[in-house]
């Protein structure tokens, strides 16, 4: 009889799920995304999504060398980090734009604040913001062998007429992984079976989207209009992969809520009474930066606590 | 002799205004766009500071403890006036640079913490270099993080090109970003040197600041003596509490 009775502390029942394993779930669901971006621009794309990814992960185990820290390249948030970052930039950047993005991404946006799960704001939107003020003119350049021109959100502010079907296939110009609608939903679809993020924020961020630009987009609910919205710039790329990001999402559902709504506000107000096309990662990191605040008046009152005073 | 020596000491380094002590900040994170801008905004602020240090240690005597404030403010508007009006007359492109930071000298806080905190405690000469010391602390703070900020973001120091051709400025660094980025930074290196210093050996926390030691009416929130004496004062009540509980069982 060697059926000894295990006796041990709780947690008993335990997930298989860790870091790694989300972050790397996370890096196939982008890979549709990265592989049309390559094929859409070419070889360029993939020199610089290799590069920027390259940049992240060596900044992250340098500070961690020189910090003494323990390495934490392992579970693969550089990764995704770089990736992200990557597919927010033009194909046309040279290489050096992402080894500082990625190294501006991990040291000060990441690391400086305690390493992964301490970061206020998503580093890879901070470190596009940051690429975006300094070098406007390379960031906002989206010719390439491919595509000359403006990009489709321009055009559409331009007031000019855009393919949708074009749109949501992604052959038009933009930032690498921005373009095509489908492979970004396919990602995004993988994520949602495997559980890793779920509808609340992109479903409000979009819904709300949809109904800002309704009434303030100047046509009314013009279905092609509000679908070149949906489709054009960083609005899916933005909504599945970057709001849905564990650490500077809110936690409690209502906030989830309350943070897509405000990400679709904001984002419709960016592209309709802003100068600039576009305006989704500014919109993600000021939600990023208010998510202390949703957290706080979105906490649920413990059981038996609050309601009427007898 | 000493006594000049360590007044000129403490401001540039001891308790540099703007690394150290944390103040006068909204100058130092808008004009510092270049090393000159900057550089020109610390002297300036050095001619007010110890001007105005002067004639509050002058005044001290005579100024009612209850006005002193609206007193100082006094003497160093008077002063920034004369200041600005000559920079007009003289310097005009750094008038035109600095604009409305020039005016905003006095309130800059480090002008009246110094006012509160040492001339109007001590005799002539101490104050007009205390004011001095503190007024190149201030310049070369601002001239390092003017230095920079105008390196990174433009390619050169003091309006001279020393970057190669090929480097694309950061241009996030003359903006109001890059401020906060480049203050951050020194202020981390520095911190780190003086750690170093402190693990070698070298006592770099002893700050003779001359303030009296008198820290219960010290205006200035950044001396480190403070939280040392606060401490101590609180376990000190706490042991003649226990004592007084002891006396009353």
């Amino acid at each position: 009889m060697n059926d000894l009775m295990k006796v041990s502390s709780n947690p008993h029942v335990r997930s298989k799920t860790t870091t790694s394993s989300i972050m790397l779930s996370v890096v196939i669901a982008l890979l549709p995304t990265a592989g049309f971006g390559i094929y859409n621009f070419g070889l360029d794309a993939l020199i610089l999504i290799l590069v920027t990814v390259a940049s992240t992960v060596l900044t992250e185990f340098i500070f961690e060398k020189i910090c003494k820290k323990k390495i934490t390249i392992g579970d693969y948030s550089a990764v995704v980090t770089g990736l992200l970052l990557a597919l927010n930039l033009p194909a046309s950047a040279p290489w050096w734009i992402g080894v500082v993005g990625g190294a501006f991404a991990i040291l000060v946006v990441k690391m400086l604040f305690g390493g992964l799960g301490q970061n206020f704001m998503n580093p890879a939107l901070g470190a596009r913001c940051f690429l975006l003020i300094s070098f406007t003119s390379i960031m906002t350049n989206f010719d390439c062998d491919a595509y000359t021109g403006a990009t489709p959100l321009a055009n559409l502010k331009a007031g000019a007429e855009v393919n949708i079907l074009d749109m949501v296939i992604g052959r038009t110009a933009g930032t690498i992984g921005e373009t095509s609608m489908i492979a970004i939903v396919i990602g995004a679809c993988f994520l949602i079976l495997l559980g890793i993020i779920d509808l609340r924020i992109p479903g409000s961020y979009i819904i709300s989207f949809v109904i800002f630009i309704s009434i303030f987009g100047g046509r009314g609910f013009d279905w092609p209009y509000i679908s070149a919205h949906l489709a054009g710039g960083g609005l899916m790329l933005g909504a599945f992969f970057m709001a849905t990001d564990y650490v500077t999402r809110p936690i409690t559902k209502n906030g989830q809520y309350l943070f897509g709504i405000l990400l679709g506000v904001l984002t419709g107000i960016f592209r309709i009474f802003g100068p600039s096309a576009e305006g989704v990662s500014y919109a993600i990191i000021i939600g990023n930066l208010l998510v202390p605040l949703i957290e706080k008046i979105t906490l649920p009152k413990a059981f038996g606590k609050g309601g009427e005073k007898a | 002799m000493n006594s000049i020596k360590e007044r000129l000491l403490n401001g540039i380094v001891k308790e540099n205004p703007t690394f150290v002590l944390m103040l006068g900040m909204c100058p130092t994170l808008a004009v510092t766009t270049s090393a000159i801008n900057g550089l020109g905004m610390g002297l300036t602020t050095m001619v007010v500071l110890a001007l105005s240090n002067v004639f509050i240690s002058l005044l001290r005597n005579i100024i009612p403890d209850k006005v002193r404030i609206p007193a100082f403010i006094v003497i160093i508007a008077s002063f920034v006036t004369v200041v600005e009006l000559l920079l007009q007359g003289f310097i005009p492109f750094l008038y035109d640079a600095l604009g409305i930071y020039i005016p905003l000298i006095v309130v800059n806080c480090i002008i009246l913490g110094r006012a509160e905190a040492y001339a109007y405690k001590n005799p002539v000469i101490p104050s007009l270099f205390d004011g001095i010391g503190m007024g190149l602390g201030f310049s070369v703070a601002l001239t390092c993080i003017g230095a920079v900020r105008e390196l990174l973001g433009a390619g050169e120091i003091f309006g001279i090109h020393v970057m190669p051709e090929s480097y694309v400025p950061v241009s996030i660094f003359i903006m109001a970003p890059g401020a906060f980025f480049v203050l951050a930074l020194l202020t981390a290196i520095q911190n780190k040197v003086k750690i170093n210093g402190e693990k070698k050996g070298r006592d770099m926390s002893k700050i003779q600041s001359g303030c009296g030691s008198d820290c219960m009416n010290c205006a200035e929130s950044g001396c480190s003596h403070r939280l040392v004496d606060q401490k101590t004062e609180s376990v000190k009540e706490e042991n003649d509490k226990t004592k007084e509980d002891k006396n009353n069982d």
